[in-house]
């Protein structure tokens, strides 16, 4: 048993109707009891889809469990069949519905229906979303292309070809994203052969095939899939993620050698507004600032990079929810020189972040709230999303594009940020008074105290004098919070009990040899 | 308005029963409002990561503090072996318990796995009461969708509390249902301007805080999905005071109503004791009145309130009623509403939804209640909707949020009517 409070991932029948519900043409019979239609909301609300999910639900009862329960998947599965008349049916099961053992994929597939039936075995006890998203679209790929697919011949001559992988509904900017993505590969003269599962139909899953290399774009949903047509058929996919200005311009290369063809014109001709906002001499104050990553894997090792190399951040934490990546992420923290968290446990990630201290920090919804609680500045970079992270304008955080939409999204938190800090330390000035609030909130809303964080109590039986502290005051807001670790830090090395004025100096001093 | 003036139908009337896909939440919902009332209170849901992920999606927001709610999420391991489920559940709530010394009442919340495997949470709950008793008293109740649907998971949750009410056969009013402190308020005012009491609520603001129950209790039925607690309460010695639910004037001083008759308060000192707040009630009505008059109503079966929002809608708004929709009916708990529905309106019972969308369709009315998984798409469709679970989250009752009730289903209409969009 395990306690919690807020959960990243869903259960991996929400990853299936993911899958279902980003497609055209595909229905989904879950065997569930009452309530788990509750996952519908998450489509009609959070992305505000204005259709409801293709899903039925058996809705068994207590009283059907001693009776036919397996008759009523049967019943589900025909009438689905009949009132949506699918081109492909997916057939599965709940958790209480996997403790039941109705075998819900093999008794649809009984009914001999005239189109593809793929049973999903999800075990919900032990899996989650992501992997339940990624588990379906591979075996909705292997139900529709078979067990030993083949690739057509290419004609000499013709166009190289690519599909998009991984883009689904609830995924954080997906629907941009592909938009980027696919004119990147169009400005490459690579065709975009099929998107997969976003908007596509059964049709375009039977084409998978006719491609030369498959874009791996959201590799908890997608890499399972990838590496069956690599393996099955031969078919290579991409590797980098095109998040930021170096690895769009990576994954360009990439994705030209796949497709044989040449970058040098794309690269000659696009870019991103990020790498001169970066250098622009405005943005010096971003030098250094502390932040801490969170999210599924594939979005926070990006936004590490983009963090470190293009927006002179320190990285001082990072971490995912996504155990199926835990390598990949223990290698990109060991590049900025920390340990990676993983875990998806909320109240541990709130712990790291208080620990860490960072100036902004870029995560889920989940992080979002942890951040406004702790008074850090914060950009959401992942699913879990909120109805906010589904923007009305274009706004994607691949390609070009998406670089200036990273550096106006990470950077708008602390210029307001900023702007909260001037007016705390300015607070005590004749102009202004306590009451007045930065001029972005509300009004009536308070200047934030967590500019300026107490001694902690755990501060392992260090104390702060008070000519100490005052100095301590003294010391420019920005670099205030790092003066009092350092200086701590510094104390507890050497066994100091009481911090003077003297003591913080020379903490400066050895810290900025 | 007086209760002479409510006509009286007893003739059984028409109900259309429905099986089918239900697209209703489960019981364990009610503790996104629960947990907010009894604020001493922790619910502890035994079940899935698919419990989690409903309660949290329920809840709309990922609130920012620690909850008072979470979920023991069982795993492969729990259910190879009930004995080490028990133990793990043990340890799961002691230390939850020494996280949270500010609790004093511990729900353990049954969920579908948990009834499916044949957990015992009530003999877990026992255990667990035993060893941390006077400190956290434990109380355990279904909310599993096998069993309950959305508002029934407070009925569970209370008809577990009445089983530790102390004894007392004084006499008293308890008032049986969740609401909001304020309306809270305003009816102890009322009571207490009337001269009844002593008055009880359950739930109280601290679950801690149990209201005695005897012979000498009479109950007011604040919610219209308490039928289990109502009956709890019965064999226990209660009287259960017959009465339509306190929603819109007329409900509101029906509802009262009943309870001065039990305490022999005479129609004058009702009719001078609720005289503001019915004037201030009808003239705040009348504005939405304007908007809803003559307009064409679907509920779709949701939070069990559909029946006296019916009859609220058509009696002091002039709706139209197409259908009335009920995930389950419990005459014993609406007889009194349903004498004052108009003939000829259709009541149905359950849900085949993919059916009941199609009469909605048909229908095309001017106002649809229904669940959030449904009401972007009917707009799409170019049906106006209005979300039901705002009914269990807003004050409704009473005279003085009577207007905001109505205001809920105005101002879908009065959007549809502003946008040229």
């Amino acid at each position: 048993m395990q306690l919690t409070l807020w959960t990243y991932e869903g259960p991996p029948h929400i990853g299936a109707m993911r899958i279902a519900s980003s497609m055209q043409g595909v229905h989904y019979v879950l065997h569930a009891p009452q309530g788990d239609t509750y996952a519908d909301l998450l489509f009609t609300m959070i992305e505000r889809q204005d259709r409801r999910p293709p899903v039925s639900y058996t809705t068994f009862q207590a009283r059907d469990l001693g009776g036919d329960t397996a008759g009523l998947v049967k019943d589900a599965t025909r009438a689905a069949f009949e009132r949506f008349r699918p081109d492909a049916l997916l057939v599965g099961e709940s958790c209480t519905a996997e403790l039941i053992q109705d075998q819900a994929g093999t008794l649809a597939a009984s009914l001999a229906l005239p189109v593809p039936v793929i049973p999903l075995e999800l075990p919900a006890y032990s899996k989650k979303e992501n992997w339940g998203a990624a588990e379906t679209l591979y075996q909705l790929l292997r139900g529709v292309l078979g067990a030993r697919p083949v690739r057509p011949e290419r004609a000499a001559g013709t166009k190289p070809r690519a599909n998009i992988l991984g883009p689904t509904r609830l995924g954080f900017r997906c629907r941009d994203d592909v938009r980027e993505v696919s004119g990147l590969l169009e400005e490459l003269g690579i065709e975009v052969n099929a998107i997969i599962p976003l908007g596509a139909t059964v049709e375009d899953l039977r084409r998978v095939p006719e491609a030369d290399f498959n874009v791996d774009l959201y590799p908890e949903v997608s890499r399972s899939a990838c590496a069956w047509l690599k393996r099955s058929l031969g078919m290579p996919h991409t590797s980098v993620i095109p998040m930021g200005a170096g690895a769009t311009r990576d994954f360009v290369v990439e994705a030209a050698a796949l497709a044989g063809v040449d970058p040098t014109p794309l690269l000659a001709s696009r870019g991103s507004r990020l790498p001169w906002y970066s250098r622009s001499v405005d943005s010096t104050y971003l030098t250094g600032k502390r932040v801490f990553i969170f999210g599924d894997a594939t979005h926070a090792i990006a936004a590490a990079r983009v963090a470190a190399t293009e927006m002179g951040f320190e990285v001082c934490g990072l971490g995912s929810y996504s155990r199926e990546f835990a390598r990949e992420l223990r290698e990109a923290a060991a590049g900025y020189g920390i340990e990676a968290l993983i875990t998806d446990d909320y109240l541990e990630v709130e712990r790291a972040i208080t620990a860490a201290a960072p100036e902004l920090v870029l995560g889920t919804q989940m992080e979002r709230h942890i951040a406004k609680r702790l008074g850090i500045a914060c950009a959401v970079i992942s699913s879990p999303i909120h109805v906010q992270d589904v923007p009305a304008r274009y706004s994607p955080v691949y390609g070009f594009e998406g670089a200036n939409v990273l550096f106006d999204s990470w950077i708008h938190p602390l210029m307001m940020g900023l702007e909260e800090h001037l007016l705390a330390m300015f607070r005590d000035d004749f102009e202004f008074h306590d009451g007045a609030a930065a001029s972005h909130l509300p009004a009536g809303s308070s200047v934030p105290q967590a500019t300026d964080s107490p001694a902690s109590a755990d501060a392992g039986g260090l104390a702060w004098s008070i000519d100490g502290e005052q100095e301590l005051r003294k010391i420019p807001f920005f670099v205030r919070n790092k003066a009092r670790r350092n200086t701590e830090l510094f104390a507890r090395e050497r066994g100091i009990q009481v911090i003077t004025t003297d003591t913080l100096y020379e903490a400066k001093a050895h810290f900025g040899r | 308005m007086t209760l002479a003036a409510i006509p009286c139908r007893t003739e059984a009337r028409p109900v259309l029963r429905e099986r089918g896909q239900r697209e209703v939440f489960c019981g364990l919902t009610g503790i996104v409002w629960l947990h907010r009332k009894m604020q001493d209170a922790f619910f502890l849901v035994v079940g899935s990561r698919t419990c989690a992920h409903l309660i949290q999606s329920a809840a709309g927001v990922m609130i920012f503090a620690e909850p008072r709610f979470g979920t023991a999420i069982l795993t492969d391991r729990d259910l190879a072996g009930l004995a080490d489920a028990n133990d793990e559940l043990d340890r799961v709530c002691a230390s939850l318990l020494e996280r949270r010394p500010d609790i004093k009442t511990l729900f353990l919340v049954g969920s579908c796995p948990s009834e499916v495997i044949k957990l015992d949470l009530a003999t877990a709950a026992e255990r667990l009461s035993r060893r941390f008793l006077p400190q956290v008293r434990v109380l355990s109740y279904s909310g599993s969708g096998i069993e309950t649907t959305f508002t029934q998971g407070e009925d569970n949750a209370l008809r577990a509390m009445v089983e530790s009410c102390p004894h007392d056969d004084a006499r008293q009013l308890l008032v049986v249902g969740c609401l909001a402190d304020v309306v809270e308020d305003q009816f102890q005012r009322l009571f207490d301007q009337l001269g009844i009491g002593p008055v009880s609520f359950l739930p109280a603001r601290r679950a801690a805080e149990l209201p005695f129950v005897g012979s000498g209790t009479r109950v007011l039925m604040a919610q219209p999905f308490n039928g289990e607690t109502g009956r709890a309460l019965t064999a226990r010695g209660a009287r259960i005071l017959s009465a339509p639910y306190p929603l819109g004037v007329e409900g509101t001083t029906a509802w009262l109503s009943a309870a001065a008759r039990e305490w022999g308060i005479s129609q004058a000192s009702l009719d001078q004791v609720t005289l503001a707040g019915r004037e201030r009630a009808t003239a705040a009505l009348q504005p939405h009145r304007q908007k809803l008059a003559g307009r064409r109503l679907f509920l779709m079966p949701d939070s069990q309130l559909e029946i006296p929002i019916a009859r609220f809608l058509n009696r002091e708004l002039d709706m139209q009623l197409v259908e009335v929709g009920t995930p389950y009916l419990d005459r014993q708990m609406v007889d009194a509403e349903l004498d004052l529905l108009p003939d000829g309106v259709l009541v149905s019972e359950g849900q085949d939804v993919e059916r009941q969308l199609d009469r909605v369709r048909q229908e095309r009315p001017d106002l649809t209640v229904c669940g959030l998984g449904l009401a972007n798409p009917l707009e799409a469709e170019g049906l106006s909707t209005k979300w039901s679970i705002e009914l269990v989250f807003t004050p409704i009752q009473g005279y003085e949020q009577a207007a905001d009730l109505a205001g809920l289903f105005a101002r879908p209409l009065e959007r549809k009517a502003r946008l040229a969009v």
